[in-house]
């Protein structure tokens, strides 16, 4: 899993993991064998005991060893990339960011066979996007829906943008002008030095 | 006994901190040059101080002292002595306490070197160092103490976690921190400009080598986590979007941006408040990676609500230093002075735009990562920003940055000629363009994204090339001028021209992976299995025993065609201590490209499930991180920049002065 393996997150705390145990809506009863792997990261204080305990459970489960297993690919390789790129925009739901095509959590194994036996049917993408939606929620999507709960997120991009730039003609426009204009006096001497109209912007 | 020396040390470190918080700053107030030197004894003390401690931490991880909790839980009597030593900062104290001595180190470069500061500038730099290092050094001594006992003390210790036990450990951490707390010194220095309400080409010149050391540094440890990551987690994947990858993405961001700033401010002592701005952003952005990675709460909010002691300290430091300097930053900024004006299309203005797109970049990968956590406490409504958020966003932000590279790097400073400009990069625009055309054909149905990087990427490296051809070479010149011309440029020039081709070899890396293959296949023993142009062949399945870990290794051969290319030996350890299994892929580079294959655990009859993948150009990822890392290095060797430049420029003037006498 991502967030445990991930080096970028040394020595995380063993809390989320005593908590994901506990937490129904994610688990579904298989929350604990998802995570073939104890948490790497030193002990939270106080929670010895719990983590013993958590230890003991997991070490007990052997693990799958990797994401798409050879046993799941489907015979019709149209239909397989179908497969693979919905399970890529997927989050598997006991792991953190991690796409169900990636992950090697049973419930992610077990959302994979699901999605192949859908298309398998004849459903489309976003039939069984729409259904694992209604079964888990958005938090199932990796890239969260546009409405009116993610409108900030999807338009904060724009809005930085736009806001920069306003600050940058704001300061360009105050900024007292690179060259200042000849006077029109001053443009009269040049024509008649150069003998050409110089009247032009800078 | 040695582990209560490093304990009483880091106390005392923590006292030396305090001196060299108040006595300066109080120096500077009074104008007490004395008081104001105590901060660059006090910066070296800490740092002695605090080498005493991580030395005596490291110390009891070396030789197994189990009555130590930290060692206990981290560490076993079987682990190499490699992995005992990276095991003292692949937990949560002993990398807080690597956290400290970085910043410390950096202190006293400000101590050692800073001879030529002005000395009231550097006295507020080394107090606000000082009170960093303070509060870090309380948050360990209050919440995250290394040297706690255990008593009685385990026979033997829990053993590293064994992802964990990997070179990479050694590397990534210390070159990450190295990266991320180096901007402190640009914070610091920020901050005691703002103090004093006066900053100019000067400061910017004592600054910038240190922000480019920091740059090169966490470009590095960016490269090299995701290079671990890469070849350590069994898929190949090697950037994830992960929130904690974003925590040190988001100071990289804002960090290349104050790198570009900083020059304009150096070159044209233009972009003032705006670059003090940066400079903050990029250590909030630091300090704020730390909370999210020390503080849990990115694992759930639950956990963080359950475990709230240490979330909460790294918290108020955080609010304390953020708010703290952007008070400061409101209060004083606009008493400072703007200085250069330029025209929109000049080198300042390109640099104004590579800014804006990263800033808006970053502020993106902040909201992408937080999103979910406001939302979750605000309505209880549970979204996932995953990958595809950030690609599509910060994608084209980034892409557009690239883009723009080539155009500011070409640009002349104060007014440019953008169509003279256009002229000149051409050859490289047609070149790139090219590229994207034909590979948006060979890949036909595919996503654009490949070929359109790939376009980009030969622009960016061709363009860069023209413009140093450019300087050297005028039509008319003879060679041996030219190579004259060539070896008078700038160093900082080359450092320039060196990232700039590093980001363009980065990219033709990230566009490869649109031309790769993949293949999940049962190997059986003597059967190929393809992927891309090679196959892959199982020869045999057996057992090995390592110093602490038990594994499964598959010997396959992998063939172009008929030859041999490469015998591969992907494995599966397990490490009986933690009951865990890790993944180690077998990896062959073949050009740029690597095949790379990861094996579950073999079946009872002999054959093996696995993933093979044809990663064509992957290498250059991290090669051109790695050239851009150099890049920054280059342009600090610059003279111009070199520590004491002024002090020893005076030294030698003097006896050429005397005989005028």
């Amino acid at each position: 899993m991502t967030w445990l393996r991930n080096p970028f997150s040394l020595g995380e705390k063993v809390a989320g993991e005593t908590r994901r145990m506990r937490e129904p809506r994610q688990s579904h009863g298989r929350a604990s064998r998802a995570n073939p792997h104890p948490n790497p990261s030193p002990v939270g204080e106080g929670k010895k005991g719990k983590l013993l305990l958590v230890l003991a459970l997991l070490a007990t489960l052997a693990g799958p060893a990797l994401a798409v297993q050879p046993d799941e690919v489907m015979k019709d390789p149209a239909l397989e990339t179908r497969a693979r790129t919905l399970s890529s925009e997927l989050r598997c739901l006991v792991c953190q960011n991690e796409s169900i095509d990636d992950s090697e959590a049973p419930l992610a194994r077990d959302i994979r066979v699901l999605i192949r036996e859908r298309i398998g049917k004849g459903e489309s993408n976003d039939s069984v996007r729409a259904y694992l939606v209604s079964r888990y929620g958005d938090f199932i999507l990796l890239k969260p829906p546009f409405k009116p709960e993610t409108l900030l997120l999807w338009l904060s991009p724009v809005l930085v943008l736009s806001l920069g730039l306003g600050a940058a003609l704001f300061a360009y426009r105050r900024a007292p002008s690179i060259t200042p204009r000849l006077s029109a006096d001053e443009e009269a001497r040049l024509a008649a030095l150069t003998g050409h109209d110089v009247s032009g912007p800078h | 006994m040695i582990v209560e020396i490093g304990h009483f040390a880091l106390v005392l470190a923590f006292a030396a901190a305090l001196a060299q918080t108040i006595m300066p700053f109080w120096g500077a107030r009074l104008g007490d040059i004395g008081l104001m030197n105590v901060g660059r004894n006090a910066a070296l003390m800490q740092l002695a101080l605090i080498a005493v401690a991580f030395a005596a931490l490291v110390n009891a991880h070396l030789t197994s002292d189990f009555s130590v909790l930290n060692v206990a839980e981290n560490s076993n009597v079987a682990m190499p002595a490699i992995y005992k030593i990276s095991g003292v900062w692949g937990n949560h104290e002993g990398s807080m306490l690597l956290w400290v001595l970085i910043l410390a180190i950096f202190g006293a470069l400000v101590a050692l070197f800073g001879r030529e500061l002005p000395v009231k500038l550097r006295a507020d730099a080394l107090a606000v160092q000082g009170l960093i290092s303070l509060a870090f050094l309380a948050f360990i001594l209050l919440t995250s103490n290394p040297f706690e006992r255990l008593a009685p003390a385990p026979f033997e210790g829990r053993d590293l976690n064994p992802i964990l036990q990997d070179p990479g450990l050694a590397i990534h951490p210390p070159l990450l921190y190295l990266g991320y707390v180096g901007f402190s010194i640009v914070y610091s220095f920020a901050a005691a400009a703002l103090i004093e309400g006066r900053i100019d080409a000067a400061w910017a010149r004592f600054v910038r080598p240190f922000t480019l050391v920091a740059w090169s540094f966490l470009t590095l440890g960016i490269a090299a986590g995701s290079f671990w990551a890469y070849y350590t987690l069994g898929w190949g994947g090697f950037w994830f979007w992960d929130p904690v990858e974003n925590a040190s993405l988001m100071p990289w961001l804002a960090g290349t941006a104050f790198v570009h700033s900083v020059a304009v401010m150096e070159k044209r002592d233009a972009l003032k408040v705006w670059t003090i701005f940066l400079a903050i952003l990029a250590f909030s952005f630091s300090l704020l990676g730390t909370f999210l990675v020390r503080s849990g709460v990115l694992t759930s909010v639950h956990a963080f609500a359950n475990d709230p002691r240490r979330g909460v300290f790294i918290l108020a430091i955080l609010v304390m230093f953020i708010c703290g300097s952007f008070a400061l930053f409101a209060w004083r900024a606009p008493m400072l002075k703007q200085g250069g004006l330029f025209a929109p299309v000049s080198r300042e203005g390109a640099l104004v735009v590579n800014n804006l797109l990263l800033t808006t970049a970053c502020v993106t990968v902040l909201f992408g990562t937080l999103y979910p956590l406001a939302l979750e406490q605000l309505t209880g409504e549970k979204i996932t920003v995953g990958a595809p958020f950030f690609n599509l966003t910060c994608g084209v932000l980034l892409l557009t940055a690239c883009f723009a590279a080539p155009f500011g790097f070409s640009l002349a400073w104060k007014r440019g000629d953008l169509l003279g400009v256009v002229q000149r990069l051409a050859f490289a625009i047609i070149i790139g363009a090219v590229t994207a055309i034909v590979g948006a054909a060979w890949l036909s149905g595919a996503p654009l994204f490949a070929p359109l990087a790939m376009g980009l990427a030969i622009f960016v490296i061709i363009g860069t090339l023209i413009e140093v051809f450019t300087r050297a070479w005028r039509p008319g010149l003879s060679a041996g001028v030219a190579l004259k011309r060539t070896l008078g440029l700038p160093l900082s020039f080359f450092g320039g021209a060196l990232a700039h081709l590093g980001l363009g070899v980065t990219l033709l890396g990230l566009s490869g992976l649109g031309f790769g293959a993949e293949t999940v296949a049962t190997l059986h023993k003597g059967v190929p299995a393809l992927v891309g142009p090679y196959s892959v062949t199982l020869d045999s399945v057996g057992e090995q025993l390592g110093p602490n870990y038990k594994e499964s290794v598959a010997s396959v051969t992998v063939r172009s065609g008929d030859s041999v290319v490469a015998q591969l030996e992907p494995a599966r350890r397990q490490f009986a201590s933690r009951q865990m299994t890790t993944t180690q892929a077998g990896l062959a580079t073949l050009d740029f490209g690597q095949v790379y294959v990861a094996i579950a655990d073999p079946a009872p009859d002999g054959s093996v499930p696995a993933r093979l993948y044809w990663k064509p150009l992957v290498t250059l990822i991290w090669l051109g991180a790695a050239a851009m890392a150099f890049g920054g290095v280059l342009s600090l060797t610059d003279r111009r920049l070199r520590f004491g430049v002024a002090v020893r420029a005076k030294a030698n003037a003097r006896p050429l002065a005397q005989p005028a006498e």
